[in-house]
């Protein structure tokens, strides 16, 4: 299972007279099981990105695989790709519309054409994986807190029991608390069912935490595709493209440059207070 | 998809048609659409054309941009052309199987052809040519003896002003609904007619929730800024009347003089009947 | 008396469940005191639901108290004739960017202020000048709002109130939608806004390191205020701001795990500087 992207190009025709490049020649290559932080600021063709990868995007050029096969061929089903490949998108609790919270997320797994059994089954298990609480389940979903609504639409996704999760910004809005509440519930998700995710962002400090892997875009370019440490390193170059590496990494660049023999490839905080601490026993 | 409707499109240029006081606009384009349905001769059509013309190449707009407005009323101009064509009684052309063409028919459909494509150039040449905030001042303005009968006319133009505003918005945020409902499984092209309607569902209620929360957002906002109805307001940009507007003014009065002299009461005191003519 | 005074100031509003029955009363803000002074940069805290945007909303006459008493330049909230000189002395930004601009230009929205209160023309056009240079958005006057980034769009709706003279402005999470280059735009425009112009200042936000500039903090929880103090003195309590619903920057939070696990290295560490000064002088 992976899902590859082969030179993608995706130009599209702005206000101006002039055609926009949104994606410049795109090749990546995502694996099973992978935690992937997608990086990059407004406009740097990151959500065009994401959208290639369940078709709802055709690129200009460039083919998208899907387990090896094209899913721009003419008979490729792009509507099971698009339950295998799920994609949240940003505030995705704009698009509740059910009485009920319940019945919202079997919008999903109703559409895929399962038994009513199969759909219910479904729903109690996304609403369960994203631990939004039983009594709730009957509740109008506007009447729920942000971070609770939010919940709601990654269930409504997770009921098509994708092999993929993609999410567009999920914490975009939420206080900190909350921000760290639904990482910390995408982390468990993993865990417990393996599922490929890709997690949008324009924080490196929320994905440092989480992911294995972190692919950062700009002008519609891929500009680094490693692991975080790796690309933690160019920080100087990041923050000329207007991103910046998590402030643990600003200190440790500080304290290296007082003289304080400290590896700076320290990203997060329990990892840099381990090399402060180690510097200062020895 | 959606983004390709154009909703009073603007295009941008520094002609005189351009620096026109609205108002002008609004009066010429109406006195316009006027001598299109009194002309009844191919002389008046041809005056109306010719003006047509001169003021488009006045205005520096691209004649692409004119068609380009001409794509929604296709349909509308074919049906006419056609029931025209056919259902008028008379002395019959071409007969094919029951039905007839006729010479009646020919003419009124030419004639109903022309009209329309004249009066929807002759409106775009306006709202190309005026930016939608000062088509709104526009109106308030000449809207404003209504005010006698009570008619909210100051509150009209802002709705007018503040729908222009949100369009595009909410045209970009049924995209993106759309796009997320799609991503989870709906389907909003196939099936039959019910079956179409229902899969609407999930894309306006939200739609229609966002555009209260924003409605209601902006009506604080408003507040917030004082806004309290037209009373005790100045205007930034008030609308001034200068020698150009009062040319204008002229030149379309002769023109209407001329269409209606040439088009009307001319063939019928020579009475030359040409296939276009009466 | 402050530019913004409020006095065991209460808020609460009447749930009803679907039939118009009432189900309870919920406190959104209980009795906070508040008073800010002339030229004060002031920042409230707290999380989503704490209460810290119905309390703003009091401050512009948008709400009216349910108890106690909100003053700004000495006059009551409460006063109908006043309203408009409130709302004109005491300038709101909202938090979505889209949804308070009104007009379709750049330059139209910010002249909208002043064209309610009643400015004459050629003043409008001098108030919309002065303001958008204020936030450096002159260049864009003739543009449309739609083209514009989160950060420009909230740079206009802040000039829009600067153009109507205010003696403060309230931003109501006013980077809560944007993205990090954004929020800094907007930051470092409100901030050059107290330091140069001397607006007073109350921000309104989640984001720590958003209030380091601060005068003065508040810290909002269920409707009340839970703490009180320079930032410094806020930050210095990362366990009661975790509580709260809060975090606190990366800086702070490894001072804090540093000193915890014996290092001896001062509370409320700000910035990185300051924590690299701190271990030199271990060393």
């Amino acid at each position: 299972m992976s899902i590859i992207l082969n030179h993608v190009n995706y130009i599209y025709d702005g206000d101006t007279e002039i055609p926009v490049k949104a994606l410049d020649d795109v090749s990546i290559k995502i694996e099973d099981g992978e935690f992937i932080g997608l990086i990059g600021h407004t406009g740097s063709g990151k959500s065009t990105l994401v959208q290639h990868l369940n078709g709802l995007v055709k690129p200009t050029s460039g083919g998208v695989y899907y387990n090896g096969e094209d899913i721009h061929d003419g008979d490729y089903d792009l509507k099971t790709l698009r339950s295998k490949v799920g994609l949240v998108f940003q505030y995705p609790e704009h698009q509740l519309f059910e009485v009920d919270v319940f019945s919202d997320v079997c919008f999903g797994p109703k559409n895929l054409g399962l038994p009513k059994r199969e759909v219910e089954l479904r729903a109690f298990d996304a609403l369960r994986q994203v631990g939004f609480p039983e009594e709730f389940f009957y509740q109008s979903p506007f009447e729920l807190s942000g971070g609770q609504k939010r919940r709601v639409a990654i269930a409504g996704v997770l009921a098509m029991k994708p092999e993929v999760l993609v999410l567009d910004e999920p914490t975009a809005g939420l206080d900190p608390k909350g921000r760290d509440e639904i990482l910390e519930q995408i982390k468990r998700l993993r865990e417990e069912t393996k599922i490929t995710v890709v997690l949008v962002s324009h924080s490196m400090e929320d994905v440092a935490k989480y992911v294995g892997r972190i692919i950062v875009m700009n002008r519609g370019k891929v500009m680094f595709d490693d692991v975080p440490k790796e690309v933690f390193r160019h920080y100087k170059e990041l923050e000329a493209v207007g991103l910046a590496a998590p402030q643990v990494t600003y200190i440790m660049h500080a304290l290296r440059e007082k003289g304080f023999p400290v590896n700076t490839q320290a990203t997060t905080i329990a990892e840099a207070k381990e090399e402060i601490l180690r510097v200062f026993r020895t | 998809m959606l983004r390709d409707i154009t909703l009073g499109q603007y295009y941008q240029s520094d002609s005189v048609i351009h620096k026109l006081d609205p108002r002008v606009k609004l009066v010429s384009t109406i006195l316009f659409i006027i001598s299109l349905f009194v002309v009844d001769h191919i002389i008046g059509y041809l005056i109306a054309g010719l003006f047509l013309a001169v003021v488009i190449r006045i205005s520096k707009v691209p004649f692409k941009f004119m068609v380009r407005g001409m794509k929604s009323i296709v349909v509308l101009l074919l049906i006419t052309v056609i029931f025209n064509l056919f259902l008028t009684p008379g002395e019959a052309l071409v007969t094919i199987w029951k039905l007839k063409i006729t010479k009646e028919g020919l003419r009124i459909a030419v004639k109903m052809a022309i009209r329309l494509v004249f009066l929807i150039i002759g409106s775009s040449v306006m709202t190309l040519t005026t930016t939608p905030n000062n088509l709104t001042d526009g109106l308030e303005s000449i809207m404003k003896p209504l005010k006698i009968f009570r008619v909210p006319v100051h509150e009209v133009a802002m709705m007018m002003a503040i729908a222009l505003r949100f369009i595009p918005i909410l045209l970009e945020e049924t995209d993106k609904i759309m796009k997320a409902q799609i991503a989870r499984g709906a389907d909003f092209e196939s099936g039959n007619l019910i079956k179409k309607a229902k899969s609407l569902v999930p894309l306006l209620v939200p739609l229609f929730i966002s555009a209260f929360r924003r409605a209601n957002d902006l009506a604080m906002a408003m507040e917030a800024r004082c806004y309290r109805g037209g009373e005790h307001r100045t205007k930034m940009k008030p609308l001034q009347y200068k020698k150009r507007d009062a040319a204008a003014y002229t030149v379309v009065v002769v023109y209407l003089a001329v269409c209606i002299i040439g088009g009307r009461i001319l063939p019928g005191l020579i009475d030359i009947n040409g296939i276009f003519g009466r | 008396m402050g530019i913004i005074q409020t006095k065991k100031l209460v808020f609460e509003y009447i749930r009803r469940d679907e039939e118009g029955n009432v189900e309870g009363i919920t406190r959104a803000v209980d009795e906070v005191d508040l008073d800010v002074s002339q030229g004060q940069f002031i920042a409230i805290l707290g999380h989503n639901g704490s209460g810290k945007s119905t309390l703003a909303k009091h401050i512009n006459a948008i709400l009216a108290p349910t108890e106690g008493t909100v003053w700004v330049d000495g006059m009551d909230t409460q006063d109908e004739e006043k309203v408009w000189d409130i709302r004109q002395r005491a300038g709101m930004v909202f938090q979505n960017p889209d949804n308070q601009i009104i007009g379709q230009v750049v330059e139209e929205d910010v002249g909208f202020g002043p064209e309610n209160m009643g400015v004459p023309t050629k003043e409008i056009w001098e108030r919309v000048e002065e303001s958008l240079k204020a936030v450096g958005m002159y260049e864009f006057r003739k543009h449309s709002p739609n083209k514009l980034s989160g950060g420009q769009k909230q740079r206009v709706s802040i000039a829009g109130v600067i153009a109507m003279h205010p003696k403060c402005i309230i931003l109501d999470e006013p980077t809560a939608m944007l993205d990090p280059n954004g929020r800094k735009e907007v930051i470092r425009a409100v901030r050059a806004l107290n330091d140069v112009e001397e607006v007073t200042v109350v921000l309104i936000t989640h984001y720590m390191e958003e209030i380091i500039y601060a005068d003065k903090v508040f810290v909002m929880d269920r409707g009340h205020v839970e703490m009180e103090g320079t930032p410094r003195e806020i930050f210095s309590q990362v366990e009661k701001l975790k509580s709260l619903r809060l975090d606190v920057p990366q800086v702070t939070l490894l001072a804090h795990e540093l000193k915890r696990n014996g290092l001896n290295i001062p509370d409320g560490i700000l910035t990185i500087k300051e924590l690299t000064e701190a271990l030199e002088s271990l060393k």
